[in-house]
């Protein structure tokens, strides 16, 4: 932050910029959570106003929780996004530490073949992708979903991590191996607390594309014990009728969950622990 | 217990090599202490010893075992690091205590451990802290009661005082060698600043260029430097290098005379000049002088005197501790 003081008009024009942005962000959401509590008429009717004593209704949300297993998609895609993070948290930070602390044959090679999952979309996969799950019988589980999304959020996880991890003090490492921690012990409990600013970003980018994901659900996943918020909405989506409270109660629910974590991983993000470990 | 032994310990970095050859031997409770410019290996020669870099070839054994393949954990070493390099989200008490723990050392022997090293170290009132709650020297102070907790055989320093401001530095310096008098352990430090190498040492080795220039006591490198690198690096100012060939000395190539060997007068003497600069420290003046035989000539007088630039003055240096260096730079007796 820079001492100097901005001049208020400058300022002012810097809080417009942002509250314009701001605004733009959340007409969609606020939107969709305004109608979820409107009657259908009004939905169609006033789009754009506030839910009236006239008009307000829960009618969608019960649409939602009486049709369908919604508890049960909740959980699919609580266990899938959580489970998937941890496993592309954990392993992404073992690649990286491996990456940035060991010298060996192959080292850049590796990173950069690690890497490449940034560039190429998962999904151009998907036909092997496919058929290795449904060889291996593990199409309409939750653990084909769980090993796409560790695959798809590794790339980014070791990238961002390995970069972090070089930053670590080797002076720190070096302190641990003369105390006697071994290697799993240093990566745990010296370099992944002071990591964890890092870790809490690539949380929050793998946490999103796997919550909103359509593709991977509908075609690994479709059954109806094993299906997932977004694809469970869908059934309200139909093509010639839409039951568009229904539609809006469903994605306002679908939110929450991941606003929840959000927060959780956000606060990660303003923590910085290193402060005074190494001058 | 504590002793170390060096045999031609070789370290290259890809085709680089940082160490060639190093040969040392230390004695039980000896101070030892590495000192050299950057990037002369001294770091990399003290990482090898504690296990932290495998050296290319060569033998490190601590009284007597051999260590090459032994890890830094069991080589019953402890080290202090330039940068601390605490535990941050651990208190001072467990940062001291955690590798006796590691150890499995029951809980009443490491708390007892930590207790007296704390005690030695006045760190009492600060062992619930976490390091980001100190400052600098009481992190240091930390570190180093990290080590003496652990009891090692051989404690290793990394430039331990590079980090603290000036008036710190001797303070810490003063209690590392209170520290080494009453453990009377081996140490081995570190420094690429030679008043701490002059005022801590038993015995200092000169490093350069991977090579080892001259191993010796603080007063021998200081009376009687092997070559001309050591005779420029110990002592400061630096040592005057006068070509021979301009005080008529056909047999060495260069003539060595330090600044405090060296008396001035304003009437008569042997090299007559003049001052282009003077700097009064108050204990000592220090003149920068252009004579007509020796060119710049750098002279240290005790105490205060009235010289100022533009005077002419006569120099005569102390014939007893000229050093004369041959073509090879090595010293010629």
């Amino acid at each position: 932050m820079s001492k100097a003081r901005m001049s208020p008009l400058r300022s002012s024009f810097v809080h417009l910029a942002l509250a314009a942005y701001t605004v733009i962000a959340l007409f969609p959401v606020v939107l969709t959570i305004f109608n979820s509590f409107k009657d259908k008429n009004a939905i169609f009717r006033t789009p754009l106003a506030l839910p009236t004593t006239e008009t307000f209704s829960l009618v969608g949300y019960t649409t939602v929780l009486k049709q369908g297993d919604f508890i049960g998609y909740f959980q699919n895609s609580l266990i899938v996004t959580v489970v998937s993070i941890f496993f592309a948290l954990l392993f992404g930070a073992m690649a990286a530490f491996a990456l940035s602390e060991y010298r060996f044959r192959g080292n850049t090679l590796m990173g950069l073949y690690l890497a490449i999952g940034i560039m190429i979309p998962i999904r151009l996969g998907t036909v092997a992708i496919l058929q290795g799950m449904v060889a291996a019988g593990l199409v309409n589980t939750l653990t084909a979903l769980i090993l796409v999304y560790t695959a798809q959020g590794l790339p980014l996880a070791i990238f961002i991590l390995s970069e972090f991890m070089r930053t670590v003090s080797d002076d720190l490492k070096n302190a641990g191996r003369i105390d006697g921690l071994s290697e799993y012990a240093i990566f745990f409990r010296l370099v992944l607390p002071l990591v964890r600013p890092a870790m809490a970003t690539v949380a929050v980018f793998t946490m999103i594309p796997i919550w909103n994901d359509l593709w991977f659900p509908l075609i690994l996943a479709p059954g109806e014990a094993t299906k997932t918020v977004t694809l469970g909405s869908q059934v309200f989506i139909g093509q010639f009728v839409t039951n568009w409270n229904a539609v809006l109660a469903a994605l306002s629910l679908a939110i929450l969950p991941v606003l929840v974590l959000y927060v959780i991983f956000s606060r990660q993000l303003i923590r910085g622990i290193t402060a005074g470990a190494v001058k | 217990m504590g002793s170390l032994q060096l045999k031609s310990i070789r370290k290259a970095f890809g085709t680089h090599e940082v160490l060639k050859g190093i040969d040392l031997e230390v004695k039980d409770g000896e101070f030892v202490i590495f000192v050299g410019p950057s990037g002369c290996g001294k770091s990399t020669l003290l990482r090898v010893i504690a296990g932290l870099e495998d050296a290319s070839s060569g033998s490190v054994q601590i009284d007597g075992e051999e260590m090459i393949t032994t890890p830094p954990a069991k080589r019953g070493i402890a080290m202090v690091f330039q940068s601390y390099a605490l535990y941050p989200h651990l208190t001072v008490k467990d940062n001291m205590g955690l590798g006796l723990k590691q150890m499995g050392a029951p809980k009443a022997e490491v708390d007892a451990k930590v207790a007296k090293a704390s005690a030695m170290l006045s760190l009492e009132p600060y062992l619930a802290r976490r390091p980001a709650e100190l400052s600098g020297g009481q992190r240091q102070r930390v570190a180093i009661g990290r080590a003496i907790v652990r009891e090692p055989k051989l404690f290793l320093f990394d430039e331990p005082l590079s980090n603290l401001d000036a008036a710190l530095r001797v303070n810490t310096r003063l209690e590392i060698a209170r520290l080494h008098r009453s453990l009377k352990a081996t140490m081995i430090y570190v420094t690429h600043d030679q008043v701490e190498a002059m005022t801590l040492a038993d015995k200092i080795v000169v490093l350069n260029a991977g090579q080892i220039e001259q191993i010796g006591s603080p007063m021998e490198l200081y009376n009687k430097p092997a070559n001309t690198f050591v005779a420029g690096f110990i002592g400061s100012p630096q040592m005057n290098f006068i070509e021979a060939g301009r005080l008529g000395d056909a047999e060495a190539k260069t003539v060595g005379i330090r600044p405090e060997h060296i008396t001035l007068s304003r009437e008569s003497g042997d090299w007559k000049g003049k001052v282009i600069h003077v700097e009064h420290l108050g204990a000592d003046t220090i003149l920068y002088l252009e004579t007509e035989v020796t060119g710049l000539l750098t002279v240290r007088l005790f105490g205060e005197h009235r010289y100022a630039v533009d005077d002419v003055v006569y120099s005569t240096p102390d014939k007893a501790s000229m050093h004369r260096f041959g073509a090879d730079d090595r010293v010629i007796v």
